[in-house]
């Protein structure tokens, strides 16, 4: 059920730094537990990318590793010189793309 | 001259220490609308983070259960072809008070019910669906989300009446020491509130936060489930989530915490 959340302003002035906060709903599961049932070590699933353009460029991206929690947050600061859409996708060690987009209005 | 002069500023000094030393030192921390009288949330036990995790609706993870939550409100599922919406229409509106009321008396069973089990009386009897299964995401998912309607709303289950027995029994379970460890909930919860087990900080274990994400179990869990976790930490054999035994103790713990808010879906670690 990898669900993302984004919260953005709706408009922002020219120039103005402003926050972007991103929650993804994931299991993250971390290749260190076991199946209690079985003894069997879980495979790793984390989401290993995280990538933020604007209008195309990128501009954020970070790697990830294990120990990030599942369901993770992220927060980060963006300043905008024109109007346009902020893309955002996680990659997770399947290869699942999951993307989320916001509008960003400059004034 | 100076040297009088001096004195009386460190008299000034000293006096002020007086005043303001038994505030600083000795007074209580108002917790606001956390405390009722003694008792106090989880909220007040947690540590700084997470109470600010808590605090934001964005960074909180268990919004991820409280929007499939409303999802599944409108979802028309079961024989009958209704959803929850079709009844109930509204949550904001007519779940305001569900969260504070359970576990409530059930006439049909002549015992107590729940609030996960009255969602899935619902489900089968009204809608003709399959009942979900407990601890499923699915119902953990709509019992966080109409508890969520109630959130702010005073804890507020009757003892009284037909729930009066089970209230009993539920004194009894809370009181009963059991285990390897031989402890019993208020061996923790009420004499040692406050205090350090190993790393761990005892809170009053009130249930008003619940369905809660925990971060040890990196996802929304549900009251029973943590009864089972408390029983488990004892060395005792923990009882079915759903069971009498379970339901009478809720209703205990509901009324130790009467008063206070529902804070749905809360956050602790």
């Amino acid at each position: 059920m990898a669900k993302a959340r984004v919260k953005t302003p709706k408009s922002v002035k020219k120039g103005e730094v402003f926050e972007v906060k991103t929650l993804i709903s994931h299991k993250m599961e971390s290749g260190q537990r076991k199946d209690k049932k079985t003894g069997k070590k879980i495979p790793q699933m984390i989401i290993n990318k995280f990538v933020c353009s604007y209008n195309g460029k990128e501009i954020f991206t970070s790697d990830w590793y294990s120990a990030i929690s599942a369901n993770p947050y992220l927060a980060f600061y963006v300043k905008a010189d024109a109007s346009g859409s902020l893309d955002m996708t996680w990659t997770d060690d399947s290869g699942a793309v999951f993307k989320k987009s916001a509008k960003i209005t400059v004034t | 001259m100076h040297n009088a002069k001096a004195r009386v500023l460190a008299l000034i000094g000293f006096a002020l220490t007086l005043l303001t030393m038994p505030i600083g030192a000795s007074a209580a921390e108002d917790w606001g609308k956390y405390q009722v009288d003694d008792r106090r949330s989880g909220y007040t036990y947690a540590a700084q983070e997470t109470r600010s995790m808590q605090d934001d609706n964005f960074a909180n993870p268990a919004f991820i259960w409280v929007d499939q939550g409303e999802t599944l409100w409108s979802k028309v599922e079961g024989e009958a072809g209704k959803s929850c919406q079709s009844c109930h229409t509204d949550a904001a509106k007519t779940m305001k008070t569900a969260g504070t009321v359970y576990p409530k008396y059930d006439f049909k069973t002549k015992k107590l019910m729940n609030l996960e089990q009255r969602i899935n009386r619902c489900r089968t009897e009204n809608m003709k669906a399959k009942a979900w299964k407990y601890e499923s995401n699915e119902l953990l998912s709509m019992t966080t989300y109409v508890r969520f309607q109630s959130r702010g709303e005073p804890m507020n289950a009757a003892i009284d009446g037909n729930a009066a027995p089970f209230f009993e029994e539920g004194k009894k379970f809370y009181n009963q020491r059991r285990g390897q460890l031989d402890m019993s909930c208020k061996n923790c919860h009420e004499d040692n509130a406050g205090n350090m087990a190993r790393a761990n900080l005892l809170s009053q274990g009130q249930g008003n936060g619940f369905p809660t994400y925990r971060l040890k179990w990196q996802k929304v869990g549900s009251l029973h489930r943590r009864f089972r976790g408390c029983n488990k930490n004892v060395r005792a054999a923990p009882y079915k989530s759903g069971s009498d035994e379970y339901n009478n103790l809720e209703l205990y713990v509901a009324w130790r915490g009467r008063g206070l808010p529902i804070e749905t879906p809360a956050v602790r670690n």
